[in-house]
């Protein structure tokens, strides 16, 4: 049983719902990020997102843009990032992270060498947003391998004749991307999104949450009692980036992850 | 992969979009669906007698081709070797090769039912070959181009809004030619109902950098064609400059398999390929890695960041290269050299000079490598250039370089 599966199998036992936030590793400084996902758990989060920084973020917004921007000026690396985990995990061994972000890095890398240090740092899973199902052979079959989660995206384009081809070889828990856009785009409408996710859960035995679009409290309970968990990125991120301090932007965290415990 | 191993270079690419280990579909999930409705539709239009008649009638009427084959005779004297031709790209309708690329995906656009057209430009050609599609069919288009090259572009920008087109000035990253595609994904992410991305070189996620190739190789069959009738024979040498690489497959694809026929791809060199960087020469200066939907040769750093690339042109400047021509650099059947802005400048004044004609800065570096390998070929040695477009556009920035003040009505030398 990975990290990810017991803490959903917790939460199910709880009948609570998941909490999942998402910073860019190295933002606004090494210093400061690494504080911050220090904290995160004490603020309510069950699973951190930790993304990865690049130049070229192609399904982000500008807020999480600029994120990766100021941490790659703060010479933020991808063996920064790994470290960042290995750091975390001196203290805390059971909140899972998930490294999120684009595949170049990873490829410049190298593929074997990159799970092989993800794994030892305490990595739990990985998204990559732009590795379909088709390129499944780069990445997502050796992660596997190497005891990583792999974790798909599920979006509105993707309709019933894909979502088996989607599913397949994902593991942890499947993301559902609940609007077609970028980071930090329209609000999700929780009553589009139960069916979706309804639709995903009676393909698959795996929890689904849901993100994208969702910057309140609020929001983030509505849209928790219609799935498994809800993520927030980019309304976070905006706090880091306005400059807020590690205490402020933890509260922020807090309400957000109240929110979806509510649910 | 050695070259004699090959049976054929115009099989690619395989059905995950592969040209060898190149190429691929690395979008999001909320793309992929879109790239595959395009395949299939690009799959039935190939074999659809109706949709050829419809791109050879706009080709003909619209465009102006077949566009001409020209031998350049006094440049030729001057070079004092092989023999010189230029396939004249650049009197297409919109002042490139740009065009031909685009008809055929407006055409598709339009049997898919899509009303929203958006673009990426660099030069501002293939935004200006967009809009001008869009102004024919009455299809709203949209252009991302990144706010530096709004800037050294202004009449191709101008260009743009008398057709209709929106122009959005693109600010994330440092505003280049790369930056206007991510924002163009960015939106195809955002409408994916109504919205179809016209991609303007042989780069992309897959079907793309095919679709692109077989569009704009009426180049080669052309060149073919029209060599055969001024030399009957075949050119020894075939030529063209490379930014994302699309007038070059054009011209390249169907001589691939006629093994006596010399491929060479000239890419930017900027100030220099060294390891400042200050140039956009993928493959004679960068490594393999992945990028807006293709694994191909890129600029990057050591950390598998994206650099920006540096050069004179701002049609050459893109830090990847289609994956086509990663696969034909890493099977040896196309060779990839690099020209500097110097001596593009150089040769931009010497056609200038000779033939009279004012090529963009995009084929100057063509022709600066023809220049340094003409005169060391025998005179029955054939070289076909493609002059992809005009320089009209480029006025402005080589006054600039050649310390021509043009606000001075005297016409003075500034300096
Ligand atoms: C005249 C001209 N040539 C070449 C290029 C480079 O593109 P490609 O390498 O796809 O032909 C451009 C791009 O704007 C251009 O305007």
């Amino acid at each position: 049983m990975t990290r990810i599966d017991a803490k959903f199998a917790a939460l199910n036992a709880a009948g609570k719902k998941a909490f999942l936030a998402y910073v860019m590793a190295g933002d606004p400084d090494y210093a400061t990020s690494m504080e911050i996902v220090k904290g995160l758990p004490g603020a309510g989060v069950d699973i951190i997102e930790l993304g990865i920084p690049f130049t070229d973020p192609m399904a982000d917004g500008p807020t999480i843009q600029l994120a990766g921007q100021r941490a790659l000026a703060a010479g933020q690396t991808l063996q920064k990032t790994l470290d960042m985990a290995t750091e975390f995990r001196k203290h805390d061994n059971g909140t899972p992270i998930v490294m999120m972000g684009y595949y170049n890095p990873i490829y410049s890398r190298g593929v074997d060498k990159f799970v092989t240090d993800a794994k030892a740092a305490g990595i739990d899973g990985l998204i990559i947003v732009d590795l379909p199902p088709e390129e499944d052979e780069e990445l997502c079959i050796p992660a596997q391998r190497a005891g990583l989660n792999f974790i798909r995206l599920a979006t509105p384009t993707t309709d019933d004749a894909r979502l088996p081809k989607v599913l397949t070889n994902t593991s942890g828990f499947v993301y559902y991307v609940s609007i077609t856009g970028i980071t930090g785009a329209a609000d999700a409408e929780a009553g589009d999104v139960g069916p979706e996710v309804a639709r995903i859960k009676a393909a698959i035995d795996l929890p689904v949450v849901v993100g994208f679009g969702i910057k309140t409290p609020e929001r983030s309970e509505t849209i928790a009692r219609v799935a498994d968990g809800a993520v927030v990125g980019s309304a976070i991120v905006a706090r880091i980036g306005a400059g807020d301090s590690v205490t402020d932007v933890l509260e922020f965290v807090k309400s957000l992850a109240d929110g979806a415990h509510r649910a | 992969m050695a070259e004699d191993l090959i049976n054929s270079f115009l099989s690619g690419p395989d059905e995950n979009g592969r040209f060898g280990k190149f190429g691929g579909r690395f979008v999001s999930e909320t793309l992929m669906p879109l790239i595959l409705d395009l395949e299939a539709e690009f799959e039935k239009a190939k074999t659809d007698q109706s949709f050829w008649d419809e791109m050879d009638y706009l080709w003909k009427h619209y465009v102006g081709r077949p566009s001409p084959l020209y031998f350049a005779e006094r440049l030729t004297e001057r070079l004092g070797g092989a023999r010189v031709y230029f396939k004249r790209d650049e009197l297409n309708h919109t002042g490139a090769h740009k065009i031909n690329n685009v008809l055929g995906q407006i055409i598709l656009a339009r049997r898919m039912g899509k009303s929203r057209i958006i673009a990426e430009t660099g030069a501002g050609q293939h935004g200006v070959a967009t809009a001008t599609v869009c102004a024919k069919f009455g299809l709203k288009c949209i252009v991302y181009m990144g706010a530096h090259d709004v800037r050294r572009q202004a009449p191709n920008v101008f260009r743009m809004r008398l057709l209709g087109a929106e122009v959005i000035p693109v600010t994330s990253g440092r505003g280049t030619l790369k930056d206007a595609m991510n924002d163009a994904l960015r939106d195809w992410v955002t409408n994916v109902r109504d919205t179809f991305y016209c991609i303007g070189t042989v780069a992309g996620p897959h079907p793309y950098p095919a679709m692109v190739r077989d569009f704009q190789s009426i180049i080669g069959k052309e060149a073919k064609q029209q060599m055969a009738e001024a030399e009957g024979r075949l050119p020894d040498t075939v030529i063209a400059a490379i930014g994302g690489g699309s007038n070059a497959m054009g011209l390249f694809y169907p001589f691939l398999d006629d093994k006596s026929v010399r491929v060479i791809g000239v890419e930017a060199g900027g100030k220099g390929v060294d390891d400042r960087m200050e140039h956009c020469a993928s493959l004679t200066g960068g490594r393999p890695g992945v990028l807006h939907g293709n694994r191909t040769y890129l600029l990057q750093d050591d950390d598998g960041q994206i650099l920006e690339g540096f050069s004179i042109s701002a049609g050459l400047d893109y830090p990847g290269i289609g994956p086509e021509h990663s696969w034909l650099h890493e099977t040896g059947r196309a060779e990839y050299v690099s020209i500097t802005d110097v001596e593009a400048l150089e040769a931009f004044q010497l056609c200038c000079e000779t033939e009279g004609i004012i090529p963009a800065l995009e084929p100057s570096h063509a022709l600066a490598h023809v220049m340094k390998i003409a005169p060391c070929l025998p005179a029955d040695h054939i070289i076909c250039m493609n002059m992809c477009g005009r320089g009209d556009k480029d006025v402005q920035t080589v006054a600039k370089h050649l310390g021509f003040d043009m606000s001075d009505t005297e016409g003075r030398d500034a300096g």
